[in-house]
């Protein structure tokens, strides 16, 4: 933990002394929604919270990154009211179309704001997976999100699905600069995506990176830390996490939630050799990282659910 | 989530036969998707008078609470994978059958237990999708025929509809079981056993957005578990079963070198399996 904090300090410092470049648009600094994280890469942090009317479900972190030609933008947030402001920064800073908006997963505060896109002639980017995910579960969160979210902001929602779906990995060209975007097996959901800016090298990485906010478990454990094995693979300098309201150093942020992680598989394993039932396993699984998390108590015990349903078929 | 007051109005709304269903006719309850929470979240409609009597005809369910612990988390932790248990704590070997029931469910009736003459069973514990906010029951049918029922509060929502939890890589053939003995309360003679099948129990209310069609109900309808050739527990059970069920109880070892099980799903398919018992002790 603490070697990882003094590499996101040392990288947060590199960032601010280099903020001559591009020379932003005093727009979008001035609504203080997005900041400039590298040459032509802007990002907002959401709040390390839960949903709420309040908050608009402005909890996960967005970003886009402008071309010579064209505009990608990387998730649009937990609601329409955050899409349009995401969509709003990008014409603070830029006149150039944006051309691709790319869901790093299927999660409603990544995707809730597509629809303030619609209109901008985009062409919506997932997962080979993506499709298939929200057709199974977009229903379901259009019905669960509406106490979180309120209902007005819910009517305001559509489930856009990716119509350039990612298997192999695939290159956005926006101009003089190119997006690598991989598609992973199932890990934090059975449809991320990592968006890679070589030019930079600079990491989106999705929710496949949790920094502060407590990791969320909901494609596979295993297969999370299968991908931790080959995910700092990329050859990043920096990372956007998917929550987590900093910039870290690539690929020591992955520490902290790798040992999350593996904490949670071992106390799993090991209450489920003990025959320890699930409902008090629950309350003792991850436990010991209680006081690292922000947002600990609201997930842990799901997490541990599904690291015990998970590994007790091993 | 907002704050939940229960409330018991006094005209409680009306509940089609389609709401309860038969726990063979799971299909139909999809057409309940989406209005079992009441729009209204300040209240849970208490439908217990109308399940009632759908469920066990005109006998009247006295207060179990002195014959039955029901533990259930008061705030699920995943709707779709809740843990419930059933402790016996007196004349356990008076209970004849054990009905467990989810007010709030599109199909309510979750499970029904019997016990194995002689079984000694004083536990099961299994989990179960929870929809809504809503009270779990647990119903116990003494030897006289008489009833006696618990009730707990759960908050939960969306475990029906909830898509289920991954597909798993297949690598786990349908129907896989996993039968184990686990230490059973020091001191007592009874021992626990877990037995776990691999199975999606499809609830059949999920869509396929893609399709509009739901996802057709496949679940397990019935298990049967005998130490050696004694029927220790059957359950019959339904949608409301979470993903790979499982079943965990106690029981008394009769000395018999094997476990067995049996479960059927609701397309007619048999699974089977025996392991041997622990050294008896």
């Amino acid at each position: 933990m603490r070697a990882t904090r003094r590499a996101v300090l040392s990288v947060g410092a590199g960032l601010a002394s280099g903020f001559a470049f591009g020379a932003p648009a005093s727009g979008a600094l001035r609504s203080n929604f997005v900041q400039p994280i590298a040459p032509g890469i802007y990002a907002h942090f959401g709040q390390l919270a839960l949903t709420t009317p309040a908050n608009e479900g402005d909890i996960a972190n967005l970003a886009f990154v402008i071309g010579k030609r064209a505009v990608a933008v990387i998730d649009t947030g937990g609601s329409v009211a955050v899409g349009a402001r995401l969509l709003e920064a990008v014409r603070a800073v830029t006149d150039k179309p944006v051309r691709y908006v790319v869901n790093t997963h299927e999660h409603p505060d990544h995707v809730f704001g597509n629809a303030a896109f619609l209109g901008t002639g985009c062409v919506f980017v997932g997962h080979h997976n993506l499709p298939n995910s929200l057709a199974r579960r977009g229903p379901y969160y259009l019905r669960s999100y509406r106490d979180q979210l309120g209902a007005a902001a819910i009517a305001e929602v559509r489930i856009v699905p990716p119509t350039l779906l990612v298997h192999a990995p695939v290159t956005l060209d926006l101009g003089g600069r190119r997006l690598r975007l991989a598609a992973w097996s199932p890990a934090h959901s059975d449809c991320d995506l990592t968006v890679f800016d070589d030019a930079t090298g600079t990491l989106l990485s999705g929710d496949l990176d949790f920094l502060e906010h407590v990791p969320v478990v909901d494609g596979s454990l295993e297969g999370w830390l299968d991908v931790l094995r080959s995910l700092p693979d990329i050859p990043a300098r920096m990372v956007l996490p998917g929550h987590g309201r900093l910039i870290a150093a690539w690929p020591v942020a992955t520490d902290d939630e790798r040992r999350y992680l593996e904490r949670l598989k071992a106390d799993s394993l090991r209450m489920i050799a003990e025959g320890v039932p699930l409902e008090a396993a629950t309350a003792r699984i991850g436990i010991s990282e209680r006081s690292r998390w922000e947002l600990f108590n609201a997930y842990n015990g799901r997490n541990a659910t599904v690291a015990y349903t998970e590994l007790e078929w091993e | 989530m907002g704050v939940m007051v229960v409330t018991t109005p006094n005209d409680p709304k009306p509940i089609g036969r389609r709401r309860l269903g038969a726990l063979a006719a799971a299909g139909l309850a999809a057409a309940g998707l989406g209005s079992a929470r009441a729009d209204d979240a300040s209240e849970t409609p208490d439908s217990w008078p109308v399940l009632r009597p759908m469920i066990f005809g005109k006998q009247q369910v006295a207060d179990g609470s002195k014959l039955i612990a029901l533990d259930a988390p008061y705030r699920a932790l995943d709707a779709a994978m809740v843990p419930i248990s059933v402790q016996l704590l007196a004349d356990p070997g008076r209970v004849r059958r054990l009905t467990l029931v989810i007010d709030q469910n599109p199909v309510p009736l979750a499970a029904r237990f019997t016990l194995g003459d002689r079984s000694g069973i004083g536990l099961i514990a299994t989990r179960v999708r929870v929809n809504d906010y809503t009270n779990i029951r647990a119903v116990a049918e003494l030897d006289d025929a008489t009833l006696r029922g618990v009730a707990r509060f759960v908050k939960a929502a969306g475990g029906c509809s909830a898509p289920m939890a991954k597909e798993e890589a297949g690598s786990i053939a349908l129907g896989t079981m996993r039968f184990r003995e686990l230490p059973g309360k020091p001191g007592t003679a009874l021992r626990e056993a877990q037995l776990m099948i691999r199975h999606p129990n499809n609830s059949g209310m999920q869509m396929d957005q893609l399709t509009q069609l739901y996802i057709p109900a496949h679940y397990i309808t019935s298990v049967r578990i005998f130490q050696g050739t004694d029927l220790l527990l059957a359950a019959e059970t339904g949608v409301s079963m979470a993903q790979n069920p499982e079943l965990r109880f106690s029981f008394r070892p009769n000395g018999a070198s094997t476990f067995r099980a049996e479960a059927i799903d609701n397309k007619g398919k048999h699974f089977t399996g025996e392991w041997p018992a622990e050294a008896a002790s």
